[in-house]
């Protein structure tokens, strides 16, 4: 054990990425080559209507906004630190962070809450679904708990997970600085790459499919025999 | 002019005895699986009554349809921005509840139950849950209600009635009710496909009707909002939008679809119709009292020599033509003009046609005697228990024309074969009714042997679907039908 266990952060930082990745990005496409019918948001909204819009809408939006922020702070550390670099500027991107992760851990909570109480939605949760609830729940709530423990995180991510993030975009995994981080940031990483790893096994699958084509197509659509799509009116 | 073919319907109402042997049919073919249990792509209303879902009609509550919108066309569900928002939660969708939670019986429970001094009951099992359930609705709870203060009273077409012509729909002795069946209009200007976010929503260009991509559908929802018939319904367990598919593999193989086919009073009427696509979105638009004749001038004359031409330009087949020249569809919606557009105010233009159902006089009886006869012969039109109001908001957007029009001329061709059958009316008068409903003996001939006489082949005139061109995409015809019926097929499994 004890000679394995210089191995463990290796593996977990610098090899569990890439298994993931490729994982994600193989079988997403297998998926949706070989079974596209399983693309949906599979929506329990049908069933209950009024639970839904406390869990559903905060959750999306909050985890949205925070997706978002890492992406953007991935690729613009520069800018954010800059924005940073005064203090009243800082206060604000943290609060406002804190509010749309809180956004999320409510939506969450009034999910599980929903389909644990509502027998009708219990009935359309599969242990897939479980599995992902409990995982986003631990990101959520890990991510959580670093904003609030370790404070000023909106600027040392620019230090210490951009640089990761981008090792390993670059094939040359460095990740001495993120090994030696607390454990909830390791936690909070490690899951990262699972969750990843899991979208094509599971409904969240729904997050690659937008309305693209909407909002440049005409309303109606026919198809026909042997031509390309067309539209009238 | 941009000819199109549509299949196109007429649902005779003064013919249906509401027997539901329709939805049966419907049922037990296309929505016995899990998840679809509770959806009726075909169903029988009762009317007046809230039919089903609950109060459908009412677009206050529901959204459905088009609106003007600073004389643009807009769905009333939501903007096209608005419609990103609304993928998280849909806030006009109907629920469950709006329908009714499916059901079935615990029929072991006849068979396993102890000896007892009882009758074992077959208690009733949601099918959704499994679990043991208390039936409060169901897809056809008011069912022959006419006249009832929970249902009937409640039906949106009561808007703009007096109050005595409502008083006189719940009175006792003047009770009055007919049915309503429904299926998917399959309309030139669909809300549900412009609705839909992803696109999986089309109209099958060679005959118009309207599908759900099963594959490109995201359960996002949209499309049950938008249809104001609400005709587009979720499938809970698979996760994906259902509807009517107007049996298209029965169309394919030259048979009527299996509600038509079904039909005890012979109320239904299938044929093609050749239409000008490059007016909808004008008819679309036009004030909601000229909306009814709008879309009826959409409909092109198939033995036009110059509607020929553009439709054989347009890729239309000779063989689908020929069949639209003898569609019955046509004769009753644009010759006769006695088949209305149920809520054309929606602006989807539905391509199913209802002929108004007559119904009884008001009986005005004094002492021994009811006179019913009048100088003005189509007095009893207007007397009738039905209030004209009520039918024009149903088939008029609240116009009374169009419905007055098509009920004359159906007591005038009632009167005409009276005359030649009976006897007591003299055939001056039958005759005079004819010209004053804009009828002539030789029409009125026609209507009487497409109504009463009328069989399968003229009923339902099924144009070839030419299905080889469609296969054609694919593969090889031939290979194809060499193959067909070998390989594996995979059911609709709810994804993980």
């Amino acid at each position: 054990m004890s000679t394995l266990l210089p191995l463990l952060d290796p593996l977990l930082f610098s090899v569990l990425p890439y298994v993931s990745v490729i994982v994600f990005l193989l079988m997403t496409i297998q998926r949706y080559r070989v079974r596209t019918f399983s693309y949906s948001s599979l929506s329990s909204q049908f069933l209950e209507n009024r639970q839904h819009f406390w869990a559903v809408v905060p959750f999306h939006y909050g985890i949205l906004a925070i997706l978002a922020a890492h992406l953007g702070a991935f690729l613009l550390p520069g800018t954010v630190l800059a924005w940073n670099s005064e203090p009243l500027r800082l206060y604000l991107l943290e609060i406002t962070g804190l509010v749309f992760a809180l956004l999320s851990l409510v939506g969450l909570a009034a999910s599980l809450w929903r389909r644990a109480t509502v027998t009708k939605v219990r009935i359309v949760t599969t242990p897939g679904d479980w599995v992902v609830f409990a995982m986003l729940l631990l990101q959520v709530l890990t991510g959580l708990g670093i904003a609030l423990h370790y404070g000023w995180g909106t600027s040392w991510y620019a230090g210490v997970a951009t640089p990761y993030l981008r090792s390993i975009l670059r094939l040359n995994p460095e990740s001495d600085a993120i090994a030696a981080m607390p454990w909830m940031v390791r936690l909070h990483v490690i899951n990262a790459w699972l969750l990843i790893g899991f979208v094509p096994f599971t409904r969240l699958v729904h997050v690659l499919v937008a309305p693209n084509p909407y909002f440049w197509r005409k309303p109606q659509v026919a198809r026909w025999y042997g031509k390309a799509n067309r539209s009238h009116p | 002019m941009d000819v199109r073919s549509q299949v196109a319907m007429v649902f005779h109402l003064d013919k249906c005895i509401g027997c539901h042997t329709c939805s049966i049919a419907c049922k037990n073919i296309w929505t016995d699986r899990k998840g679809t249990d509770y959806m009726w792509w075909n169903n029988v209303e009762t009317k007046p009554g809230t039919g089903f879902p609950t109060a459908w009609e009412d677009q206050e509550k529901y959204r459905g349809g088009w609106e003007l919108k600073n004389g643009e066309l807009q769905l009333k569900s939501t903007s096209k921005a608005q419609t990103v928002f609304n993928i998280f939660h849909n806030p006009h969708m109907p629920t469950m509840d709006d329908y009714y939670e499916p059901w079935t019986y615990d029929y072991q429970e006849l068979f396993n139950a102890p000896p007892g001094d009882d009758q074992p009951v077959a208690k009733p099992i949601s099918m959704v849950t499994g679990e043991l359930i208390q039936i409060k609705s169901g897809p056809n709870w008011d069912d022959d209600l006419g006249g009832s203060p929970i249902y009937a009273a409640n039906d949106p077409n009561l808007k703009g009635l007096s109050p005595e012509a409502q008083q006189q729909l719940f009175a006792v002795e003047e009770l009055v009710m007919f049915y309503l069946p429904r299926i998917c209009n399959h309309c030139l200007n669909p809300s549900c496909v412009a609705s839909c976010p992803s696109g999986a929503l089309y109209k099958r260009g060679e005959d118009g009707i309207v599908l759900v991509d099963q594959n490109r559908c995201r359960g996002w929802r949209a499309c049950v909002s938008a249809c104001p018939y609400k005709k587009v319904f979720y499938n809970w367990s698979s996760g994906k939008s259902e509807k009517c598919i107007l049996c298209y593999p029965r169309l394919e193989t030259g048979q009527a679809p299996a509600c038509f086919h079904s039909c005890v009073g012979r109320i239904r009427y299938l044929g093609v119709v050749l239409y000008d696509a490059s007016r909808i979105e004008e008819v679309s638009k036009l004030p909601e009292d000229q909306l009814v004749e709008a879309q009826r001038s959409l409909i092109l004359d198939p033995n036009d020599p110059e509607v020929i031409a553009a439709a054989r330009l347009n890729g239309i087949h000779d063989s689908v033509i020929e069949s639209a020249q003898r569609s019955p569809v046509y004769q009753f919606v644009k010759v006769w003009k006695i088949a209305l557009p149920p809520h054309i105010e929606y602006r989807t233009m539905p391509m199913l046609f209802y002929v108004p159902p007559m119904a009884p006089v008001l009986s005005q009886r004094e002492g021994q005697h009811l006179t019913n006869v009048s100088e003005d012969l189509f007095h009893d039109i207007d007397e009738a228990r039905i209030p004209m109001k009520f039918l024009a908001n149903l088939f008029g957007a609240g116009v009374e024309d169009g419905v007055r029009y098509a009920l004359r001329k159906q007591k005038a061709v009632r009167w005409y074969r009276r005359a030649i059958t009976v006897g007591d009316v003299t055939m001056e008068t039958a005759e005079r009714m004819l010209r004053e409903a804009n009828c002539t003996p030789d029409e009125a001939e026609a209507i009487y042997r497409l109504t009463a006489l009328c069989t399968f082949e003229e009923r339902f005139v099924i144009p070839p679907m030419h299905r080889e061109e469609a296969i054609e995409m694919m593969r090889d015809p031939q290979e194809h039908k060499q193959e067909t019926g070998f390989g594996f097929l995979h059911g609709q499994r709810r994804a993980m």
